[in-house]
């Protein structure tokens, strides 16, 4: 199988890069030798067909899953070492939205908030339109509402990085076009965002690129 | 800190929530002690001399129903990643879910016992030391549990090499504190025992965070 590469053509400094990952899961190779990198201010867009590997991609970038080989970097030096820092300048929402069915969205929000370091709880409810369903327990919410509670996360400070895996699924149309702007938004002020998705977002702006996983 | 409030509150929230679910091992306790007068002996003298073992036996099983609740729903449901994501220590994070599952399994035996001592007609002067014995002992079973279940929160069928994992590393509590409550139930001495109860608290409160940190970096990845 050959390289694949989705470096960034321009002399940007990336934040995060990987060189030469390759991970198997079950006793199955899902990529190998596969080298990425994102800058500040750039998207980088996962696309593959089911079980190409984009979950275990983005686990192994957010320090989850040990790759087989190869290493992830972030700011040019490698993770072991600067762990903690690493996880500081991160959001991650993974393919489950650990969202805990017992508590309301509001405690969702404030667990997470304290175990990130951020604040901002009530404005990030605000944004995702939870406002009604704040005090509800997260087992009467709809699958969208629970996926909205999840993004909300990304909102708690500032972070110059975002790993998001399909972060579309199950949310409704106003829900994907927030979802759009908030990506948007936070590419202007100068983060980074990988994200996995199997619809492809519409060909935006120069910082905007894609990786085929599985092809 | 903040990280570690947060946490011990939010497990504890979670165990007010599903009270019934949070009830289940002390009932099994009360039921388990209620069932061994019927079916060795009401009598006394038997009752006395196989008390202190009982009781702790029961107490070991109680725990170990409730240990999955520590990391199993977590696992399952993918908040666990977010905790491992998250930029606190993860040893501070088991300690604050070791603490709060302490505090809603250890802490009502710990109330309840005075009731169980009654039904095996344990006497009372040896109560004092039971409850001592409890205080110390209680969260050794937590922190070695959270060990175990950290293991095997990955497996599917993990409750069975659960208790296979916990109950023999479980061994030095039963054998220290079912021997300061004979003790102290004989009208002897029971210190040494409970200060050997103390040192083990010490050393798991310690040591196992760590541990089971790590097993959970193997579990999830």
């Amino acid at each position: 199988m050959p390289a694949r590469h989705a470096t960034a053509p321009g002399a940007q400094t990336a934040v995060l890069e990987a060189h030469r990952l390759t991970c198997f899961r079950g006793g199955r190779m899902l990529f190998r030798d596969l080298d990425l990198s994102v800058a500040a201010g750039e998207m980088l867009e996962i696309h593959g067909p089911n079980g190409s590997g984009k979950t275990t991609l983005l686990r192994v970038l957010c320090a989850l899953t040990e790759a087989e080989s190869g290493e992830v970097r972030w700011r040019g030096r490698p993770l072991r070492g600067q762990r903690e820092s690493y996880l500081a300048s991160l959001r991650y929402v993974g393919h489950q939205d650990g969202v805990k069915l017992a508590l309301s969205v509001r405690e969702n929000l404030e667990v997470a908030a304290r175990l990130g370091g951020g604040s901002g709880t009530e404005s990030a409810i605000h944004r995702f339109g939870l406002e009604a369903v704040a005090e509800t327990p997260a087992r009467a919410l709809s699958a969208g509402q629970r996926r909205r509670t999840a993004l909300a996360r990304l909102l708690l400070g500032p972070a110059p990085l975002w790993l998001l895996d399909e972060p579309f699924t199950a949310l409704d149309d106003d829900g994907a076009r927030l979802m759009q702007e908030l990506l948007a938004r936070q590419v202007e002020a100068g983060g980074a965002v990988l994200l996995s998705t199997h619809r492809p977002l519409a060909a935006g702006s120069a910082g905007h690129r894609r990786l085929e996983l599985g092809r | 800190m903040n990280a570690f409030l947060a946490v011990a509150r939010r497990d504890l929230l979670l165990a007010v929530r599903h009270r019934a679910e949070a009830a289940n091992p002390l009932l099994f306790f009360l039921v388990v002690v209620a069932l061994v007068p019927l079916g060795l002996s009401p009598r006394r003298e038997t009752l006395e001399l196989i008390a202190p073992g009982v009781f702790w036996i029961g107490a070991l099983l109680a725990t170990l129903l409730s240990l999955e609740r520590m990391f199993r729903s977590d696992f399952d449901d993918g908040s666990l990643e977010l905790m491992l994501v998250s930029p606190q220590p993860l040893p501070l994070i088991v300690l604050a879910k070791i603490v709060a599952h302490w505090l809603a399994t250890g802490l009502p035996l710990l109330v309840a016992a005075p009731l169980i001592a009654l039904l095996l007609g344990l006497p009372a002067r040896s109560l004092a030391v039971l409850l001592a014995a409890l205080v110390l002992g209680t969260p050794t079973l937590s922190a070695v549990g959270a060990i175990g279940v950290a293991l095997t929160a990955g497996l599917r069928r993990g409750g069975m090499l659960l208790s296979l994992l916990v109950l023999p590393l479980y061994i030095p509590v039963l054998v220290f504190a079912a021997s300061a409550v004979s003790a102290a139930a004989g009208g002897l001495p029971a210190a040494g025992q409970l200060y050997l109860l103390g040192a083990l608290a010490a050393l798991s409160l310690t040591l196992a965070p760590l541990a089971a940190a790590a097993a959970l970096r193997i579990s999830v990845s």
